[in-house]
C-alpha cells in the first residue's frame, strides 16, 4: 500500500471578502498522478499555490506526512525543498544560463558541492531534451524549451511531490506536445504529480485520479475512466461535453 | 598674456594646467568614491524597504521592521528634499560647532555625496527591485530558496541590471554636482576654475576649458558605462553544447536548428 504524502482538510482560502476554495478535502499518495481540473476560475490554481504555502490558507490544514504545514511555524523553504513546482509563466532565472538555472537550487539550498550539481542537473536537462542548451539563457529558448527547462530545475531538486501549474497554457500546440510527452514519461517512473490542466486526453489517458473542481469546491474525485466516460455530477456533465465537443 | 580668446586659453592651460588636473582628479575621485559608497547606501535601504511583512511574522519582528523602514524613509526625504549645498555647510560647520565634531573636509566631502547619492539610490533600487516579474520569486521560493538567497542570486542581479542606465545617470549628477563642495573649501574643478578666474582675471576663459572638461568626463563615463552595460546583457548568440550535429535536434521536435538561426 503506497503511503499518504499530502493530506488536505477542510481547506479554504479567501482574497478579503472573496472566497477562492471552500472546505477542501484532499489527498495525494505516493506515485499517485492527480489531475485537476475545471474551469477557469475554479480555484485550482490556488489550490497547488496552497499546497506549496504560495498562498496562506485561511482555514483548514495540510498535512504533509502527517505534519501540518499550514500553521505559521512551517519552515516554509525546506518544505518546498521537498515539494517542487512548475508554472504556467515557466519562472526561469533570466539572469542565468540554463544550467545555472538547474544547479543553484542544488548549491544553495541543497549545499550540493558545484560538481555534483553539475553533474545531476546535466542528467535531468538531458532527461527533458535540453542537454544541448545549456549555455542558453531563458530569453533565447523557445516556450516549450523553457517549460522543458523548468521542469529540469524542478526535477533536481529531487522533489517527492511535483506540482504543475497548468504547464501548458502559455504553449502552442506542438510546444505542447512535447512538454506532456516528458510529463507522461515522469508519470510512467512513478514520480508523484499534482497537475493542474486544461489538456483533458493527458489528464484521462496519464492521471489515475481525477479531480474535478468548480467554484472553489471539489464536486467530484475519482478514476478517470469514471470521470470521464460515467460522470456522476451535473456539473461535471457539462463541463465535460463541452470539452469533448471542441 | 594674450589679447584674443584662444590664445588666453592656451596661456591658461600652460601656464595653470596643473591645476586643472588637479581639481578634474578631485572631482572624479570624490564622484567615483561617493557614486560607489551611495550605491552601496541605496540598495541596503531599498532591500530593506521591500523586506516583506506578513502576518504571521512575530510582533517584535513587525515592530522593528516598521521603526527601521519609518528612518529608512525620514532619511530618503530628507535628503532628497533639501540641497546639497545647504546640507554640506549644514554638516561641516554644523558639526564641528554643535558636537565639536571636526570632520575633515575629504571626509565630510564624501560623506555629504555619498549619502545624497545613496537616498535617491534607495528608490532607484526600490524601483529596480518592483520592476522585476514576481514570477521569478515564486520560481525562487518554489525551489526552496530564503528571502536572503532569493534576493541576492535572482532579484538582485536582474534590478542591478534594469537600474544601471540610473546609476549612470547619478555619476554624472555627481561628477557635477561636486562643484557645490567649494563652498566647503574643497579644491576640486569649479574651486581650481573660480581660483585661475580670479586670479587672471580670465572668467571666460577659465569657466570655457572647465565646460570642456567636465563635458569630456560625464561623456566618457556615460560612454563606458554603456559598454559595461553591453557585457553584462552578454553574447546574444549561445553554442550548443555537443559536437554531434544530430543532437541539435534531440529536443523532441526539429525546429530548433531554425530557431537559433534566427536569434542570430
Amino acid at each position: 500500500m503506497s503511503e499518504q504524502v499530502i493530506k488536505v482538510n477542510h481547506l479554504s482560502k479567501a482574497f478579503g471578502k472573496h472566497v477562492v476554495l471552500r472546505d477542501i478535502d484532499f489527498s495525494v499518495s505516493t506515485g499517485d498522478v492527480t489531475c485537476i481540473i475545471g474551469s477557469s476560475g475554479s480555484g485550482k490554481s490556488t489550490l497547488l499555490r496552497c499546497l506549496n504555502l504560495l498562498e496562506t490558507p485561511t482555514t483548514g490544514e495540510i498535512l504533509y506526512h502527517g505534519e501540518n504545514i499550514a500553521d505559521a511555524h512551517t519552515d516554509a523553504p525546506a518544505y518546498r525543498a521537498k515539494v517542487g513546482m512548475v508554472f504556467q509563466s515557466f519562472n526561469l532565472f533570466n539572469n542565468m544560463s540554463v544550467l545555472k538555472n538547474c544547479m543553484i537550487g542544488q548549491i544553495k539550498v541543497m549545499k550540493k558541492d558545484a560538481e555534483s550539481a553539475k553533474a545531476s542537473a546535466l542528467a535531468y536537462l538531458e532527461k527533458v531534451g535540453m542537454a544541448p542548451y545549456i549555455n542558453a539563457k531563458p530569453r533565447q529558448l523557445s516556450g516549450g524549451q523553457k517549460q522543458r527547462v523548468a521542469i529540469a530545475r524542478a526535477l533536481a531538486m529531487e522533489p517527492e511531490v511535483l506540482l504543475f501549474d497548468e504547464p501548458t497554457s502559455a504553449l502552442d500546440p506542438q510546444m505542447v506536445g512535447e512538454v506532456l510527452d516528458v510529463m507522461k514519461q515522469l508519470a510512467s517512473e512513478g514520480l508523484t504529480m499534482i497537475i493542474v490542466t486544461h489538456e483533458m486526453a493527458f489528464a484521462r489517458d496519464v492521471s489515475n485520479r481525477v479531480v474535478y473542481m468548480a467554484d472553489g469546491v471539489i464536486e467530484e474525485s475519482g478514476d478517470p475512466a469514471q470521470i470521464f466516460t460515467n460522470p456522476q455530477n451535473q456539473k461535471t456533465k457539462e463541463f465535460l461535453s463541452r470539452f469533448m465537443r471542441g | 598674456m594674450p589679447q584674443d580668446f584662444f590664445g588666453r586659453i592656451v596661456y591658461l592651460i600652460q601656464t595653470r594646467g596643473g591645476s586643472y588636473v588637479m581639481g578634474a582628479v578631485n572631482t572624479m575621485i570624490i564622484a567615483l568614491v561617493s557614486t560607489f559608497i551611495g550605491c552601496v547606501i541605496g540598495f541596503a535601504v531599498g532591500i530593506v524597504q521591500t523586506i516583506p511583512i506578513e502576518k504571521k511574522d512575530h510582533v517584535v519582528k513587525k515592530a522593528v521592521l516598521h521603526a527601521v523602514r519609518f528612518i529608512l524613509g525620514a532619511y530618503v526625504e530628507i535628503f532628497r528634499g533639501t540641497p546639497m549645498m545647504a546640507q554640506a555647510m549644514f554638516i561641516y560647520f554644523g558639526s564641528s560647532a554643535v558636537f565639536g565634531i571636526n570632520m575633515s573636509m575629504w571626509f565630510a566631502a564624501f560623506f555629504i555625496v555619498s549619502i545624497n547619492t545613496g537616498a535617491y539610490m534607495a528608490e532607484t533600487v526600490r524601483g529596480g527591485i518592483l520592476s522585476i516579474d514576481p514570477g521569478q520569486t515564486e520560481g525562487a521560493k518554489a525551489i526552496g530558496m530564503t528571502h536572503v538567497q532569493t534576493m541576492l542570486y535572482v532579484i538582485l542581479p536582474q534590478a542591478l541590471r534594469n537600474i544601471m542606465p540610473q546609476i549612470g545617470n547619478n555619476l554624472i549628477i555627481n561628477i557635477k554636482d561636486t562643484c557645490v563642495l567649494s563652498v566647503i573649501g574643497i579644491v576640486e574643478l569649479f574651486y581650481a576654475t573660480k581660483s585661475v578666474a580670479g586670479a587672471l582675471y580670465t572668467y571666460f576663459e577659465s569657466f570655457a576649458i572647465a565646460m570642456v572638461i567636465y563635458f569630456i568626463l560625464t561623456f566618457t563615463c556615460s560612454r563606458l558605462l554603456r559598454l559595461w552595460e553591453k557585457k553584462m546583457d552578454g553574447n546574444d548568440n549561445y553554442d550548443l553544447a555537443t559536437t554531434d550535429t544530430l543532437t541539435h535536434t534531440s529536443g523532441l521536435y526539429s525546429y530548433k536548428e531554425k530557431k537559433k538561426e534566427e536569434d542570430e
